[in-house]
């Protein structure tokens, strides 16, 4: 039966989700971008919140059911706030999600509970190649199995926390597969780049190139399920951030349209400027279902979930870009200043086609 | 819970609405276009005893539960989805109540339901109509000139004014024993707040069709005009209240309007979902034909132009529709949703026309050859943009809401 309405569960959820976003992301997010640093009590507090520990079973260290339309209701709340922070408070489920979706009970018993259990920790995965065709169903990265092990060897750019990282999924071909592989901490081979990667946005993550020369892990590191549900599964949550960024630009830029006066009449008043925000108001809306419908997919086990992930991520990577370009045009030359926030999500908006599995919510 | 699934009942009403839709409406979609003015009496008589079968005799009136989970404008939504899919000119041939019963389910009492639309439950099909514009005035309702006076002596009321672009009127009073609800002022001086409704019965003396269009697309569908001249209708034939309340700017009369906007935006939004969702699909289906499959999956650097414009309509009929439903669940559930029901207004008449558009162009000769149906959608397509408020009247509602301007502040 339709249902456009999140269950009080997934209310108060977003309601704790929101206040964290609004009050400390938000706020934290124009410092952190310019010092390029999130502070660290920052996104412990975020992990506090517990959506990936609500996402994992009591048997793993958890306490709830993975929900990718609540992952989804999380994720745009969190990135209305500030992508950065987001995705630095999402980072350990970048690792722990597809432990969860394609591991072994093995796998899962061994590498989730410490996740869980413990205060944030920079988990992290490698799936992003630095070529402009690239397409997470036919990696450059190979893995190739000899004796029991499997050789890994690529390379990846836009990995977050590496140089720190306790664990890293790193994401390769396998035959015409894509396989996800635990590559643990200092193994051999695993290179992170000296210095961190310098992007158009997001300057508060510390992000790294690593270049796999040879690692050697053994075939029991070898995560058996399939990878299309966790891309999409990343897809929905991207898009869900997508959706999320669109909000606050929207919701920043109609607050200033009531406010600036032009004219003798506030800006918002003529329609040039009205009929902008009522196709942005409009469209998030749109996408925001479509995401929604993804999710749904997901969580019911449609066979053509991955499709509709792949739908709601394409409308919402052009969904991000509209309604950012559109924010800065709104509030005109202060747009275009960075005392206010909308060209820095302006930045980030432009990111979201590049950002596919950077976030597991 | 968010929950995308189509409920049983619904699905097993699509299922029998899309056998129509194949073979009673696409089979002489083409004939009717090409023959203006000419009536689909086929199609209309098997609907009109479906839905008598069906227990159904108001499209838009809903399903009347006072109980339990209503489905109603989500099932007229699925429907006419289905029904414009077929084609988007027959689908307005369908008897048995549209806009003007949505009005009279919106505004009227329970007397009034009762005795305008148990016709609808008769032996042969009945019909009714909207009559909101006029010649010098289409988005800008409160211009109205059509009036309506009080003779108290006789308890009735008097209607003289001019009404076109009226859709289904010849059925409505010439082909059927329908009605046509007039919207016409009581109190030219009150503005909107003197906006009335009325309901006007087919065979009343004073009241006659005088023209019938010629159209870019929707040729199955008739469109009128109907002159209203000492056109006397009964007391009781006045939607909504007869004083009118000036005080804090109240304007009842036209609240009354605006809430049946509420409830048709959305389904005339479904219509254009139909017609986009026929549009993609053939559109695929030629493609196939001629070895060209979407790769869905891949990142855009590694599609085709037609393609990414393939996957981009997908993107947008699917979150339009989800939109056009989230609208008609919030009016099942008794939510206010004048602002979801613009919104979807707004991206259903965008959507149908950019597919269609697209489609025709994509297809090169093949889309612009009256032989296919593409460029007849194509034409069918506009009229989404413009009835039931055209896009820029629906953005303006859109906007007002979400910047919380009055009308007077956002003009």
């Amino acid at each position: 039966m339709y249902s456009f309405e999140p269950t009080e569960e997934q209310k108060m959820l977003i309601d704790a989700v929101s206040r964290y976003a609004t009050s400390d992301l938000r706020t934290a997010a124009h410092d952190a971008e310019e010092n390029k640093e999130l502070p660290p009590k920052l996104i412990s507090k975020g992990w506090e919140l517990g959506i990936l520990q609500a996402s994992i079973p009591e048997t793993y260290g958890g306490f709830g059911e993975r929900s990718a339309v609540t992952g989804a209701l999380a994720a745009e709340e969190l990135a209305c706030g500030d992508l950065a922070g987001a995705l630095a408070v999402g980072t350990p489920g970048l690792f722990a999600l597809p432990v969860l979706l394609a591991g072994s009970e093995e796998q899962k018993k061994q590498y989730l509970p410490p996740i869980i259990a413990a205060d944030w920790k920079p988990y992290t995965a490698a799936l992003i190649e630095p070529y402009f065709d690239f397409d997470p169903n036919d990696m450059k990265t190979t893995a190739k199995a000899e004796g029991s092990d499997y050789i890994l060897t690529g390379e990846k750019t836009f990995v977050p926390f590496a140089d720190k990282a306790e664990g890293m999924i790193v994401y390769a071909r396998l035959g015409n597969e894509t396989k996800a592989f635990i590559v643990p901490k200092g193994a051999a081979g695993l290179k992170v780049g000296e210095e961190r990667e310098k992007f158009m946005g997001l300057n508060s993550v510390p992000f790294f190139k690593v270049t796999l020369e040879g690692v050697k892990i053994p075939s029991a590191n070898l995560l058996p399920g399939d990878f299309s549900p966790v891309l999409a599964a990343s897809r929905v949550a991207i898009a869900a951030m997508a959706v999320g960024v669109a909000k606050a630009a929207f919701g920043y830029s109609r607050d200033y349209a009531k406010d600036r006066d032009v004219f003798g009449v506030k800006v918002g008043q003529k329609q040039a400027i009205a009929f902008m925000l009522a196709e942005m108001a409009t469209e998030i809306e749109a996408i925001r279902l479509l995401v929604w419908e993804a999710g749904w997919a997901i969580d019911t086990r449609k066979e053509d979930a991955s499709q509709k992930a792949y739908l709601a991520v394409t409308g919402a990577i052009d969904l991000a870009m509209m309604v950012t370009d559109r924010a800065v045009q709104i509030l005109g030359g202060h747009g275009y200043i960075r005392e206010h926030p909308v060209e820095l999500w302006m930045r980030n908006g432009r990111g979201f086609a590049t950002f596919t599995g950077l976030a597991m919510v | 819970m968010i929950d995308f699934e189509i409920p049983e009942k619904i699905a097993g009403t699509r299922l029998v609405v899309e056998t129509v839709a194949v073979n009673m409406m696409r089979p002489v979609s083409r004939y009717f276009d090409e023959h203006e003015h000419e009536v689909p009496w086929d199609y209309i008589n098997f609907m009109h005893t479906a839905t008598k079968a069906m227990g159904g005799a108001s499209m838009a009136a809903g399903d009347g539960k006072k109980e339990g989970p209503h489905f109603g404008f989500q099932r007229l939504a699925v429907m006419v989805e289905m029904l414009s899919w077929g084609d988007a000119g027959i689908y307005l041939d369908t008897p048995g109540g549209m806009l003007g019963s949505a009005a009279v389910s919106a505004t009227g009492s329970p007397e009034q339901k009762e005795r305008f639309l148990k016709r609808f439950r008769g032996d042969t099909p009945v019909f009714d109509a909207m009559c909101m514009t006029e010649p010098q005035c289409g988005s800008d309702t409160s211009a109205i000139r059509t009036s309506a006076v009080l003779d108290k002596a006789k308890n009735e009321w008097v209607l003289n004014g001019e009404k076109i672009f009226v859709t289904a009127g010849h059925k409505a009073m010439l082909d059927s024993e329908g009605f046509i609800v007039v919207w016409a002022t009581i109190d030219s001086a009150a503005g909107r707040a003197g906006m009335r409704p009325f309901v006007v019965e087919a065979k009343t003396a004073g009241c006659q069709v005088t023209k019938m269009e010629h159209k870019l697309g929707i040729r199955a569908s008739d469109t009128v005009s109907i002159v209203l001249q000492d056109c006397r209708v009964p007391f009781e034939n006045i939607l909504g209240s007869a004083e009118v309340v000036t005080t804090d700017k109240a304007t009842t009369g036209f609240k009354g309007a605006m809430a049946t906007f509420d409830a048709t935006r959305p389904i005339v939004a479904a219509q254009a979902i139909g017609l986009a969702r026929a549009t993609l699909e053939m559109l695929k289906e030629m493609l196939a034909e001629r070895g060209v499959t979407i790769r869905y999956g891949l990142p855009r650097q590694k599609l085709s132009s037609v393609e990414k414009e393939v996957i981009e309509m997908e993107i947008q009929l699917r979150s339009a529709w989800w939109l056009v439903l989230k609208a008609v669940w919030m009016m099942d559930n008794g939510k206010p949703n004048s602002l979801e029901s613009s919104m979807s207004k707004v991206r259903a008449g965008d959507v149908v026309n950019r597919i269609t558009q697209k489609a025709v162009e994509i297809m090169g000769p093949i889309g612009y050859s009256r032989e296919f149906l593409l460029e007849k959608w194509f034409r069918d397509a506009k009229i989404s943009d413009i009835y039931e408020g055209t896009g820029q009247i629906n953005r303006l509602v859109v906007a007002r809401q979400i910047l919380g301007y009055r009308s007077s502040e956002l003009r």
